[in-house]
């Protein structure tokens, strides 16, 4: 099978280390990876911050881009709910605005063909055990646009459940927001801030060593406050600990 | 909203700073929405048919609000019918106006209330003291708002920002002004503040000759009135004084007794997590030496029309008030009530009032992106609004503007000021978006310059890194690893 890696620009940019595991996993798993090189960015951030007349000619390339492929695959539970919930609803904002079909038609072919990772694995490849080996105390963080906008539910939470060497920890008030939300961060950051903090003292009294979630811009949010607040704790995206591995374990 | 209780109101984020850092305030948020939040949960899993309900609330709400035009005049021949006079009011002030008028044709000079949005949204109280009236609430929550000179900051539980010993002090030091005294000696105890309340407010009961409700549901086919309550005093109200006058907006209508089955099951276990409600009070224009005499129903619009005219904002108008988006709400959690400028605050407050209000104060254009868009709003709505699409196309309203309903007239905004470096940003984002070239040349330059990143950023860049860390940025992005290594098989390189 031959799959394209979504790897969203946030990834590309500050987190290569979650691509390359993905490339390994995926790879371990027979499927044949390709990185599209024109692939640049869904665009989440304008949509969400209300600039989604800007954000249409990027959801036009990125399905150029994508379109030809049998199934594309992201590390990203955010990204991934853009182009499977958000994009069908930009053809239809377009198409009662009287811009007529063209958007949705363009933008059709790629939204079923979209996986979030977890989901991909899971429901594609149909396994739960990848082989993975990493052995840690791990407490898992659902983030809302996986949890509440994909659905992946427990997927997260068995391929966890079945690394070797690996405990994992309940999260208490894990199905709360982080306080990341893109430009909210920014905009009301006292918030944010809070809802970081809480989070951060939620994960720690856990006592695990590592927290672990699908999406790195939560992660980017909760670890800067993390090493703020000075905590022990490191966030890890879930991609690594999938692809580590007793011959080659994540470091 | 003309009630000046909230006029001049800063943007959201510098209001809610404040209520971020008061310790009390963040406790009590805490404490209240996590309690009922669990209720809520356990209350709505017992119903193996929840899903079909809220599908079936949904459903009658939109074809009821397809079709209001019909259900109006139906509910209006129904009320006159059964011994009611209608009044029509398209906004606050015009609902002010005739409340005030038919109080003052009673010759009274006070009146009780049972607790209502509807005239909190027009500021009806402040109107009637404005001519000599007083008005006095009389749900326990709204009491202990209005002792307080306070104003309200949940939709359903008024004074959840206060504690227990808080209330206690409101009550000893304030009671004597409006009435009856608080006992001597009052202790901070649920029985006895309830006690203390009784007290004073029974004697307004029997007092009262007028009494100002708002309502949950409007039945249309028989013009029948609901209000839905947890302590009785609204029924009180509702049946001792002589006069009654109800505000309610348009949008409050079912068009059956068979419809309003469905919102009897899912608004009780959504806002106080109970599977029946307490005291569900239903009237029917007049009856003969029973309850009042003299029924008055003023239906205001106050922005609903407008509402209803756009595509994507309607939903808004399918809220029952049920408060549960609120006590999911992180942002409200942290936040607080007040900080949204409005009776109606939360996350159902940031899609209202920017809506019945329009986006063109700080407060209300600022409201839309009082979000992260966790989504946990949607899924506990039990007429699935979904809030975090609204909020969108909100912001969208707010930075390019657009065409909006104002007054019944089609009107087009102007993108919102103080967007403009933002607007700026989006779009060379959006352009180096469409040019991978110009993306990777980006990229490397951060990768090559990561050396001299600070941990911290200076001026806006606070909102950051005030209290959150920069990422460190790799030696190399992603796709130059990708082409290095053609695709990771090359790992010499």
């Amino acid at each position: 099978m031959r799959v394209a890696l979504f790897l969203t620009c946030v990834n590309d940019t500050l987190y290569p280390d979650t691509g390359r595991a993905v490339v390994k996993l995926l790879t371990r798993l027979g499927v044949e990876v390709d990185f599209p090189m024109a692939q640049t960015c869904c665009g989440q951030a304008h949509y969400n911050t209300g600039y989604r007349h800007e954000a249409e000619p990027l959801a036009r390339h990125f399905s150029d881009v994508f379109g030809g492929y049998e199934a594309i695959v992201t590390p990203s539970g955010s990204c991934g709910a853009m182009v499977r919930e958000l994009y069908p609803r930009m053809g239809e904002r377009a198409r009662a605005e009287g811009r007529g079909e063209s958007l949705a038609a363009t933008l059709a072919p790629v939204v079923p063909k979209t996986y979030e990772l977890t989901e991909f694995l899971v429901d594609v490849l149909e396994v739960t055990d990848v082989g993975a080996y990493y052995p840690h105390t791990v407490t898992y963080h659902p983030t809302c646009h996986g949890l509440r906008g994909l659905g992946l539910a427990d997927r997260p939470r068995r391929l966890l459940q079945a690394v070797k060497g690996l405990e994992l920890r309940e999260l208490p008030g894990a199905d709360e927001c982080c306080g990341f939300g893109g430009t909210f961060a920014l905009k009301n950051s006292d918030v944010s801030a809070a809802m970081g903090a809480d989070k951060v003292r939620n994960a720690e009294s856990t006592g695990a060593e590592v927290l672990c979630a699908a999406d790195n811009s939560c992660l980017m949010h909760i670890g800067g406050t993390m090493t703020r607040l000075s905590t022990g704790m490191r966030p890890v995206h879930i991609a690594e600990i999938l692809a580590s591995t007793e011959e080659e374990p994540l470091t | 909203m003309s009630g000046g209780t909230f006029v001049g109101m800063p943007a959201f984020p510098k209001a809610a700073h404040e209520a971020v850092n008061n310790q009390t305030l963040r406790g009590n948020l805490r404490h209240a929405t996590h309690t009922i939040r669990g209720k809520r949960a356990k209350a709505v899993a017992e119903m193996s048919d929840w899903a079909e309900l809220r599908e079936a609330g949904k459903r009658i709400k939109d074809h009821t609000l397809r079709h209001l035009d019909t259900y109006l005049v139906q509910l209006e021949e129904s009320v006159t019918a059964a011994g009611g006079v209608v009044h029509w009011a398209a906004d606050a002030d015009e609902a002010n106006r005739i409340v005030v008028e038919l109080v003052r044709m009673t010759g009274e000079s006070e009146v009780v209330k049972v607790k209502s949005m509807a005239t909190q949204e027009i500021g009806l109280n402040e109107a009637l003291e404005a001519e000599g009236i007083a008005a006095y609430e009389t749900d326990l929550a709204e009491l202990i708002v209005q002792l307080g000179k306070d104003r309200p900051s949940h939709i359903l539980v008024p004074a959840i920002h206060r504690n227990r010993g808080e209330i206690r002090d409101i009550f000893a030091r304030e009671m004597s002004e409006w009435g009856r005294p608080a006992p001597e000696g009052l202790t901070d105890t649920p029985a006895e503040l309830a006690e203390a309340a009784r007290l004073h407010l029974r004697e307004k009961f029997l007092r009262a000759k007028v009494g100002v409700s708002g309502a949950n549901f409007m039945v249309a086919e028989t013009g029948t009135l609901v209000v839905v309550e947890s302590e009785g005093n609204g029924r009180m109200c509702l049946t001792l004084p002589e006069t009654l006058i109800s505000v309610v907006g348009i949008e409050k209508i079912v068009p059956t007794w068979r419809d309003l089955e469905v919102f009897l099951q899912t608004l009780p276990r959504s806002s106080t997590a109970e599977r029946m409600n307490p005291y569900t009070s239903t009237w029917t224009g007049t009856t003969d030496g029973d309850g009042p005499q003299t029924f008055h129903l003023v239906l205001i619009d106050n922005g609903r029309t407008d509402t209803l005219a756009d595509e994507v904002g309607r939903q808004a108008l399918r809220c029952i008030r049920c408060s549960a988006c609120l006590n999911v709400c992180p942002v409200y959690e942290r936040a607080g009530g007040h900080a949204y400028g409005s009776v109606y605050p939360g996350p159902i407050g940031a899609i209202l009032s920017p809506q019945l209000r329009g986006t063109a104060s700080e407060i209300d254009a600022s409201l839309p992106y009082a979000s992260s868009l966790c989504g946990a709003c949607y899924e506990v709505c039990p007429v699935a609004i979904d809030i975090p699409e609204v909020l969108v196309h909100l912001r969208e309203r707010v930075v390019e503007g657009g065409p909006v309903t104002r007054d019944g007239n089609k009107v087009v905004l102007k993108p919102a000021k103080g967007h403009a470096a933002e607007r700026a940003a989006m779009r060379a984002a959006r352009w180096a978006f469409s040019h991978p070239g110009a993306l990777r040349t980006g990229q490397r330059l951060a990768s090559r310059t990561r050396r001299f990143h600070p941990r911290t950023l200076p001026g806006p860049g606070k909102a950051w890194s005030g209290t959150r860390d920069l990422p460190a940025v790799p030696a190399e992005p992603f796709r130059d690893w990708w082409q290095r290594t053609n695709g990771g098989k090359d790992t010499s390189k």
